[in-house]
């Protein structure tokens, strides 16, 4: 019994992984102020850890750009000038969500334009099937001997 | 007979794409730079920190500026090259001392040699922010009007120096000179 609770113990803290050291609020920082900060670098790639946001990384370019974002949120920025301050200098790739542009249609709509071509290869297949059943309605000499058929059915059912 | 013949063209087609999206460097990020002036600044000299440096100074001239720092590993492996390259005097190449110690810095020069003009130390990092640097070396070629014109992201291979940036420093001398 007491293995089994060391066991799910074990457990418990391994599945947390490694935490690693939040790069959340530094303390003696105003708190809104991290929470912008916070915000922003959810959005925002790590260049160094291609994988990781801004906010979770550890590397030192993290750091910078997060001591950048903390200076121009303090310096009154809004959002939309801290955004452009950085894709000015590292490109829309720092961006995990990548604007609408020209350059950027096809990954926003280019999903929806192969399911639209599936919808219609799908719906035309399926009117060419229909077209393709010819309908053959049954002459009055089948139908005179289905009726035969089927009325001596009744009579050999016993075998 | 088209028919059948569709899936396998539909196929090849993603074969051809992810060839080539696999094959691509993902750290290769294109900088939005390319064709922008070149960003201002103003930093004290390593060597001397009471001089500065400024970008403006090199106005008139094409320059390169490479970033680098003694923690940086493969700058260790791009550094003879930049020796070498520095002493055919084909374009004057400045240092960017990347988030260094100033006595590592001067002390990593003293042992492999020191192919900049002068190098310019940004303990803190915050100009290589407005260069859109993410990692070293990077190395930017800049041409008279201040002009960012060639990034090269990691180091400076013989191809990228003869292929690219030595056609387009003679490009920009020509042009310069009329």
């Amino acid at each position: 019994m007491k293995q089994i609770v060391y066991a799910i113990l074990v457990l418990l803290i391994v599945g947390h992984g490694v935490p690693g050291k939040d790069a959340g609020p530094v303390s003696g920082e105003d708190p809104a102020v991290e929470q912008r900060l916070a915000n922003l670098s959810k959005e925002l790639r790590c260049l160094v850890c291609q994988n990781e946001t801004l906010a979770d990384s550890q590397a030192g370019l993290a750091e910078d750009l997060r001591r950048e974002i903390r200076e121009q949120i303090k310096a009154g920025k809004s959002d939309k000038e801290i955004i452009s301050f950085l894709t000015a200098r590292y490109g829309q790739f720092i961006l995990y969500r990548p604007q609408v542009t020209p350059t950027t249609y096809l990954l926003w709509f280019g999903p929806f334009i192969i399911l639209i071509a599936g919808f219609f290869i799908l719906f035309r297949y399926i009117r060419q099937r229909r077209d393709a059943i010819v309908a053959e309605p049954l002459t009055s000499e089948e139908r005179r001997l289905a009726g035969e058929l089927l009325s001596a059915k009744s009579g050999k059912e016993a075998l | 007979m088209i028919k059948y013949l569709i899936p396998l063209v539909l196929f090849l087609g993603l074969v051809i794409f992810l060839a080539i999206g696999l094959n691509r460097d993902p750290h290769e990020v294109p900088s939005p730079l390319i064709n922008k002036p070149a960003p201002a600044f103003t930093l004290p000299q390593l060597k001397d920190p009471n001089k500065t440096f400024s970008a403006a100074e090199m106005r008139g001239k094409v320059w390169i500026l490479n970033v680098w720092a003694s923690w940086c590993v493969t700058c260790r492996d791009e550094h003879p090259l930049l020796l070498e390259y520095a002493k055919t005097n084909a374009v004057p190449i400045y240092g960017l001392n990347y988030k260094d110690q100033r006595e590592d810095a001067i002390a990593w020069l003293g042992e492999l040699g020191d192919p900049y003009v002068l190098s310019a130390a940004d303990v803190d990092g915050r100009i290589a922010i407005d260069y859109g640097v993410y990692g070293a070396p990077e190395t930017y070629l800049i041409d008279q009007s201040g002009t960012i014109r060639f990034k090269q992201i990691g180091p400076v291979t013989p191809d990228v120096w003869t292929n690219q940036i030595l056609p387009l420093v003679q490009e920009l001398n020509r042009q310069g000179n009329r």
